[in-house]
């Protein structure tokens, strides 16, 4: 009997507390986004959720079978699962079934599987593993270059199943290497910056950003003027940003596909397309902004409740909580994530052992990135991008891969002081 | 396992993803902050997304004649709605295959409501068939925006009066502007009866707040129906017409140019309206209307305009019996005056000729005859009267007696689009002929009802009530009720007053007694009735004389008063006297006594004649 308790012995109580809210909040959501006529029981497992209530109790039980796992099991496997996830990965290309054009899912009973959900915690199990495995004064090149061929794998394998959205999220992984020092501060800039004058491109014309940039390098040139090396220095990276400049334009235009043009460009120009493209992030918009401050109650939503907004239990969720629970709603929520991941850096920078701590980063980036995008998207701040809401959004393999995530964390967290 | 030996840098690292984080949920949570509390628009576009305003129309008010029957009802039909905002997603080669329309029209009549408004229903096709309603109703779903209406349609018991009824049809552009009632696709009354009681006819809409999904299906009322108002209906209208003399009037004026006018004297209530040529009212109903509308408005002889309201005719001899009232009335002249006739009245250069009668003539004959020289003596004495000091007094004294008989101003009527006719003001001639230029030798037209003198039929036919009711009138109107049956109008029991004794008028009643009796407009003579009348022979500048009838019957206690125009027929005894003879005895018999005399009016055809 004792060492029954012992599983659940240093498990970090705030975290566990944030996550059970956090769970039967979306619980409580998805019955208000999913609610028809004629369908009045929260238990209807022929619904979603009910279905949702099924994916919880078995999410729970799977939080207690990882916790009863030895903490040392998951840095010894760690390449296992992630080579296991792999080979996964491929079986789904071949065996899986389409949903939505996206080929990534196994079909059990009635149920859905989506492996890439999984790759996400393989990944960061195995990227844990190597950066505890490197010596920092042996960080040459080939050293840095590999952690990324560890995440390249599983994005282009998911690429592959056309589930683009997955596949941006291991993005996320540029965190944990930046708070690892494998990427410096000012790359982590000149990535944002990349960022910012791609966004730039599509609103202006090149030229003139191009030449904004030249007023900044003459202003520059001007002030470093007695600065010789500085200045060059200065000139070729005007030089460069020009090149990327003229550049993003031309890649925006021929190598994105339609859809993805579209999702970005109504996100710069609200007013296009509201029936097709713009539809979705306009009726978004208009659901969570009906809610005002106090929102329009529980299961009193007009705009979710006769299905104005597509995709409204999964990947728009968000709108729900915006129009039903108002201001309030959504400050709780966004609070609640913030707590959750801050909770999370705190955990993780606490742990001694390498492993623990990548992968407590991994999970909070991993977090973190959802939350950004997820909201962002349905403010109308970050293009369409279709990942869920973790917590909130229906679906069990989201679910299911989250709370193994955090509770393989919390297992690790428990045991910080025998690891090392 | 890695030696952390720069924890500073790291814990930094640490501090900016948290920062990072922070921010993200910081600048996430001002957005919201924006877009659900300082931005009322999203309140809005979810409302518009979700409630729909569905106008229940009430039924137009019924039209009943004088003796209580339906004149004009309504039929139920079903106009094709849309709201451009919600239109999605549609079939459209479906949606015009169903409708039988080209896609182009399809698009542009899309557009036009969209032009209109986006959030609000137009009429996309009005009138769709039973058939293809009922095909509708089923794949509506499919058509996102678009909605059924049901409305009527007016009909009409006989095809008469359309000229009083007016018709209806959907409000233009200004009316929406200036009437907050009214919205695009409404209704309204255009002219006639339907235009002066649009306020009573059309009740008040309903409106009930629906909400519906995303799929435009009705999920329910919006709040348990708390914004719902209900339509009330419109009220009905009882007029003044008898619709079996009405229908006559119009049978007797076929191929005809001209009006007929009949008042009941004792009320002021309109018995028969007729313009000719006239149209069937059910031409201008619904779909057909606008095609209709343009044929009759091409046609020459003018349909569509309502002779007996807003023809202004010269009243010619007819208004003797205005000019002799006030002769009598200012005392230039007795019932003793008597002056020889032969044949024409020559003063100063001016020669107005008369036709031949026995000579001399006293008042009663000069009416009876209808003597021109008689009428010019006395029309002068009336403005050479010394205890006027100038030309311009007299003149407004003659003319404060005529208007007080109608002439010259509106009666304030219930009928749209009535006129004033001409009656010229002293001003008028003094800018012609200089204020010293003119003198009664000047205007000596007047005295025999020609020159500068206009007057509708309505004019008239109220002059004949007048003298029937021996010196007052009461406004000519054409709805004695609204709503219930004997709820008479107070507007119209007001008595008007003409300035001339009573006894003057019974004398005038007698003298145009004689003129059918044995004058003028014997030929028109009804056996077993006494009727008083006066022809009249309009000079027409452009071709034939107008012919001219006013009469009452019976003398002593008159039931109607009539005017008749017959436009370029000649003689007012020929063919207007007639008429009007055969109006008074159908309405007053029920039945008319001489086929012949019938028959040749039916037979008679004017409208070849050079107007």
């Amino acid at each position: 009997m004792r060492k029954q308790f012992d599983f659940f012995k240093n498990i970090d109580k705030t975290l566990v507390f944030l996550f059970l809210v956090m769970i039967f909040m979306g619980w409580f959501n998805i019955f208000a986004a999913e609610l028809k006529e004629g369908h009045q029981s929260i238990f209807d497992v022929s619904q979603n959720y009910g279905k949702q209530l099924f994916w919880i109790i078995t999410a729970l039980l799977l939080a207690v079978v990882i916790l009863m796992f030895d903490a040392k099991f998951f840095p010894a496997f760690a390449w296992v699962i992630y080579g296991g996830l792999m080979v996964i990965l491929v079986g789904v290309l071949f065996f899986g079934v389409e949903i939505n054009a996206s080929k990534s899912w196994f079909r059990i009973g009635g149920f859905q599987l989506q492996p890439a959900e999984f790759a996400k915690y393989a990944t960061a199990l195995a990227l844990a593993r190597y950066i505890s495995e490197v010596k920092m004064r042996t960080l040459d090149w080939p050293a840095r270059l590999k952690p990324l061929a560890i995440i390249a794998l599983p994005v282009a394998l998911i690429f592959l199943q056309n589930d683009t959205g997955t596949a941006l999220v291991f993005a996320a992984f540029v965190l944990v290497l930046y708070r690892e020092g494998y990427i410096s501060g000012l790359l982590l800039t000149f990535g944002l910056i990349a960022i910012f004058l791609f966004v730039m491109t599509l609103i202006l014309n090149e030229f003139i950003i191009i030449g904004a940039l030249a007023v900044i390098a003459l202003a520059g040139a001007i002030i470093l003027r007695r600065k010789r090396r500085e200045m060059v220095q200065l000139l070729g990276l005007f030089a460069i940003l020009s090149v990327y400049v003229y550049s993003a334009d031309y890649a925006f235009e021929n190598f994105l596909q339609p859809h993805q043009k579209l999702r970005i460009e109504v996100l710069i120009n609200e007013e296009v397309d509201l029936k097709g493209a713009g539809y979705n992030l306009n009726q978004s918009k208009i659901a969570i902004g009906s809610g005002g401050f106090w929102g329009k109650g529980y299961l009193k939503g007009t705009q979710t409740k006769f299905n104005f907004v597509p995709e409204q239990g999964t990947d728009f969720i968000f709108c729900t909580i915006g129009e039903e629970w108002g201001f309030v709603g959504s400050f709780t929520i966004i609070a609640l994530y913030i707590l959750f991941m801050a909770r999370l850096l705190v955990l993780a920078e606490r742990q001694r052992s390498a492993f623990s701590r990548v992968f407590g980063y991994s999970i909070a980036s991993i977090l973190f990135f959802h939350f950004a995008i997820n909201i962002g998207m349905t403010i109308g701040m970050m293009p369409v991008i279709g990942i869920p809401l973790p917590f909130f959004s229906y679906g069990g393999s989201s679910l299911w891969g989250f709370t193994v995530m955090i509770f393989t964390f919390l297992k690790l967290d428990s045991k910080r002081l025998e690891l090392l | 396992m890695q030696l952390n030996q720069s924890s500073n840098i790291h814990s930094k690292r640490k501090s900016i993803i948290l920062a990072a984080m922070v921010l993200i949920g910081f600048v996430y949570l001002v957005r919201l902050f924006q877009i659900q509390v300082l931005d009322p628009s999203y309140k809005l576009s979810a409302d518009s997304n979700v409630l729909r305003y569905v106008t229940d129309y009430p039924a137009r008010g019924l039209i009943y004649d004088r003796n209580g029957e339906l004149l004009v009802y309504n039929e139920a039909h079903y106009d094709l709605m849309v709201v451009p905002g919600q239109v999605r997603d549609i079939d459209t080669t479906e949606f015009c295959r169903l409708l039988g329309i080209e896609k182009e029209l399809f698009e542009s009549r899309l557009q036009q409501a969209r032009d209109y408004s986006r959030f609000r229903p137009s009429i996309f096709e009005s009138q769709i068939s039973k058939n293809t309603f009922a095909v509708f109703q089923e794949k509506l779903f499919r058509f996102p925006g678009f909605f059924v209406q049901p409305r009527t349609l007016r009909k009409y018991t006989y095809p008469m009066a359309a000229h009083t009824f007016g018709y209806v049809g959907e409000v233009g552009p200004r009316e929406i502007e200036q009437n907050p009632y009214y919205r695009s696709g409404d209704y309204m009354g255009i002219s006639g009866i339907e235009r002066s009681y649009e306020e009573q006819l059309r009740g008040k809409k309903g409106v009930r707040v629906r909400l519906v999904d995303v799929l435009n299906r009705d999920i329910g009322p919006f709040q348990e129906g708390r914004f719902d108002t209900i339509a009330i209906p419109g009220k009905d209208l009882y007029t003044t017409i008898d619709a079996k003399l009405q229908l006559y009037g119009e049978q007797l004026m076929r191929n005809k140019r001209g009006s007929i006018v009949a008042i009941e004297p004792s009320t002021g209530e309109i018995l028969a309206l007729v313009s000719a040529p006239g149209y069937d009212p059910n031409l201008l109903v619904g779909r057909v209307r606008n095609q209709n509308y343009h044929q009759l408005q091409q046609d020459e002889l003018k349909p569509l305009f309502n002779r007996a309201l807003m023809a202004q005719y010269p009243p010619g001899s007819s208004f003797k019996i205005v000019n002799t009232l006030i002769a009598l009335q200012e005392g230039v002249i007795n019932y003793n005056s008597s002056y020889g006739c032969g044949g024409a009245y020559h003063s100063g250069g001016i020669t107005v000729r008369c036709r031949s009668h026995p000579s001399p003539v006293n008042v009663l004959s000069s009416i009876q005859f209808s003597c021109n020289t008689y009428s010019c003596i006395i029309f002068r004495n009336t403005l050479d009267q010394p205890n006027f000091s100038n030309m311009q007094e007299s003149f407004n004294n003659w003319r404060r007696h005529v208007t007080s008989f109608g002439f010259g101003q509106v009666f304030g009527s219930d009928l749209a689009y009535e006129l004033s006719g001409l009656l010229p003001t002293s001003d008028y001639y003094d800018r012609i002929y200089g204020s010293r230029g003119w003198r009664s030798l000047t205007i000596i037209s007047l005295a025999i009802g020609q020159g500068e003198l206009g007057t509708t039929p309505v004019q008239m036919a109220n002059l004949a009530a007048t003298v029937a009711n021996r010196g007052h009138f009461f406004t000519p109107h054409i709805v004695r009720s609204i709503g219930e049956p004997d709820s008479l109008q107070a507007r119209f029991l007001a008595r008007n007053e003409t300035t001339v004794d009573r006894a003057h008028f019974e004398a005038m009643a007698h003298a145009m007694q004689a003129v059918v009796d044995a004058g003028t407009g014997r030929f028109s003579h009804i056996q077993g009735i006494t009727m008083g009348g006066k022809t009249g022979t309009v000079q027409n500048p452009h071709g034939e004389n107008h012919s001219v009838f006013l009469a009452f019957a019976p003398v002593e206690n008159p039931k109607i008063a009539i005017s008749v125009v017959v436009e370029n027929a000649g003689y007012g005894s020929t063919w207007a006297a007639p008429i009007a003879s055969l109006m008074i005895e159908k309405y007053l018999s029920g039945q008319i006594g001489r086929q012949w005399f019938e028959q040749r009016i039916l037979e008679a055809s004017f409208l070849t004649n050079k107007p």
